[in-house]
């Protein structure tokens, strides 16, 4: 699939917003939030920024993007829609956070509120997951590991920055958040890795299957049906990254995975270090879900490309 | 409406011979020419005369080798052998099935992709489609594409953008259309296909001919494991007389066999033979 920048920028960033809301919301909710109110406004306007920025160049994706309100009408089949509509809903619960941030967040609309704020994250996560996923030609997306990728993802991304901007806060520092982020570093990387197992030991689909004639014998495409390239070889049948896969995809676990969790092994042996390795670690882990995720479009084989005739060497 | 209707009892489509099918691409002109000007139309390229054309059509002729597992393809023929290819070509018309439960429409997150209730046709609503593109990431068969240009580049001298998904509409503004004539209420690409490869009719119907056609041609679906349940069939191409699908050999290649020629060119052979 051709990787396009606006739904790669969009799922990345949008990702680590949601995720970074998600985790705010669940601590609020749970009442083991750090007290005042600089660190509630501010991780929330980090994820305030990356969600609508996401959110507005996902946009630049439309053809029409003047039409995307329509969008948000058919939830009762599309998850595209519903993410839509998630995405929106989320602002709500962000705001109302935001409003009731009183220093203690023992007041119980706060711990409501970022209850919801939290579910309405984590749906928004799910819903673009499940956009991909239920897309039956694309079989590299159809894998079980997609969805808790997305989700573990985001929640990596959006907890390195939430914890970046605590970090500064001295004494917030050590303790189950960080070790909470290690892990979710090893089990994402992990998955990962097996994703990538799974998917390349898939065969692609073949000429002799897409068109029934394999029944005949060997098929073997012998004339396209144009001479030049169209929207199907172009947007279905994109092969560049192929060539470049395993170095891109050593550079996507180093950044995503191997330097957040050095990062987060350095601050907890020397704290002082958290002022630049902190955010360090926030950007290797978005630089690296780019590459991860420009690989899952790049790399990702659309059934109808079968159909065409395939360059040799 | 983008929810699927409860199953029609009329679900028009084609049904494609591949026996018959000579490759012409007359289908695919007809079509692209038709809905160019018909009621979905224009349908026009980007850069048509510069070096990187690329437009929509909605139906596309591929062709293929086919090679019995035993045969030697035309890849594997050495140069100048005889005894090159004994593999059939097959042309491949590909153009929107109009499948009974497909995912193109589910997907939509606007209504604009959308299944006719009454026969079956799935459509786009062209006011609706933001362009989004995720119909034509759900269908196998690239019955989609996108149309970038809205108007020939000749009538406008600023870039006029489209940006909405573009599919077959089996022709619905010809088959009901009461301005033409009987015979020609037909897809255009029917219409055009010389060698009657192209057959359009109701599949819900047991008794129509198409009907009737898929079941003594044993007409199959195109990758049925999606479950979208393509309603147009394809014909496969019809086994030799010999049973085989192997294409009798035409020519003889170097190797004689003495004992099959006349007496006197066999008495010839003999001799030059010593």
């Amino acid at each position: 699939m051709k990787p396009a920048l606006s739904v790669i920028f969009f799922t990345v960033l949008a990702g680590a917003g949601y995720g970074l809301w998600c985790l705010m919301g669940g601590a609020l909710a749970l009442g083991v939030y750090p007290p005042g109110r600089g660190n509630v406004l501010g991780p929330l306007a980090i994820g305030f920024v990356f969600v609508s920025v996401g959110l507005l160049s996902s946009t630049l994706h439309l053809g029409r993007p003047g039409r995307a309100w329509r969008a948000f009408s058919q939830w009762d089949s599309s998850w595209l829609s519903r993410e839509g509509l998630a995405a929106m809903a989320t602002y709500l619960p962000m705001f109302a956070v935001a409003g009731l941030a009183r220093g203690e967040h023992e007041f119980i609309p706060t711990r409501v509120a970022g209850g919801i704020l939290c579910l309405c994250a984590l749906a928004t996560l799910w819903c673009t997951a499940r956009i991909y996923t239920s897309l039956k030609p694309i079989a590299a997306w159809r894998d079980p590991r997609v969805l808790p990728l997305y989700l573990l993802f985001g929640l990596l991304s959006g907890g390195l920055w939430l914890w970046a901007y605590l970090a500064f806060n001295p004494g917030l520092l050590a303790g189950p958040f960080a070790l909470a982020l290690l892990a979710l570093a090893a089990i994402a990387a992990g998955v990962k890795l097996a994703y990538w197992k799974v998917v390349d030991a898939k065969p692609a689909d073949s000429a002799g299957h897409a068109t029934g004639l394999e029944t005949l014998g060997s098929v073997r495409p012998f004339e396209g049906p144009t001479t030049e390239g169209n929207y199907l070889t172009r947007e279905m049948a994109f092969v560049l990254a192929r060539k470049h896969a395993h170095a891109l995809r050593r550079y996507a676990v180093t950044l995503l995975a191997l330097v957040p969790i050095a990062a987060i092994v350095l601050i907890l042996i020397w704290p002082s270090t958290h002022v630049w390795l902190a955010p360090l670690a926030a950007v290797s882990c978005v630089l690296g879900l780019f590459v991860e995720r420009w690989l899952f479009f790049a790399q990702a084989r659309h059934a109808v490309a079968a159909y065409f005739p395939v360059q040799q060497g | 409406m983008t929810a699927l209707p409860p199953p029609s009892k009329k679900k028009l489509g084609l049904v494609i011979d591949l026996d018959t099918c000579v490759g012409c691409h007359a289908c695919a002109v007809a079509c692209k020419e038709w809905n160019d000007g018909g009621q979905f139309g224009p349908l026009p390229d980007s850069d048509p005369y510069g070096a990187d054309p690329v437009g929509v059509w909605f139906n596309r002729v591929h062709t293929y080798e086919v090679a019995p597992h035993d045969a030697n393809s035309i890849a594997d023929a050495r140069p100048g052998s005889f005894q090159a290819s004994t593999s059939n070509v097959v042309h491949f018309p590909r153009s929107c099935l109009h499948c009974e439960t497909p995912d193109c429409v589910t997907v939509c997150p606007t209504g604009a992709s959308y299944k006719r209730a009454e026969d079956g046709i799935v459509l786009v609503d062209e006011d609706k489609c933001i362009g989004c593109q995720l119909c034509a990431w759900a269908c196998p068969y690239g019955a989609r594409e996108i149309s970038l240009e809205r108007r020939h580049p000749a009538q406008t001298g600023r870039p006029d953008k489209r940006g909405t998904m573009q599919k077959c509409t089996l022709c619905v503004d010809r088959i009901y259309n009461e301005t033409l004539d009987e015979e020609d209420r037909q897809p255009a690409c029917v219409k055009a296909c010389p060698t009657r490869a192209r057959h359009f009719g109701d599949i819900g119907d047991p008794d129509s001919a198409i009907s009737k056609l898929v079941a003594e041609r044993g007409g199959y679906d195109l990758m049925p494991e999606f479950g979208y349940k393509p309603v147009n069939k394809y014909l496969p191409p019809r086994p030799r007389r010999d049973g085989s699908h192997m294409p009798a050999p035409m020519l003889q290649g170097e190797t004689v066999d003495p004992a099959r020629l006349p007496p006197l060119l066999r008495w010839l052979d003999k001799v030059l033979s010593r």
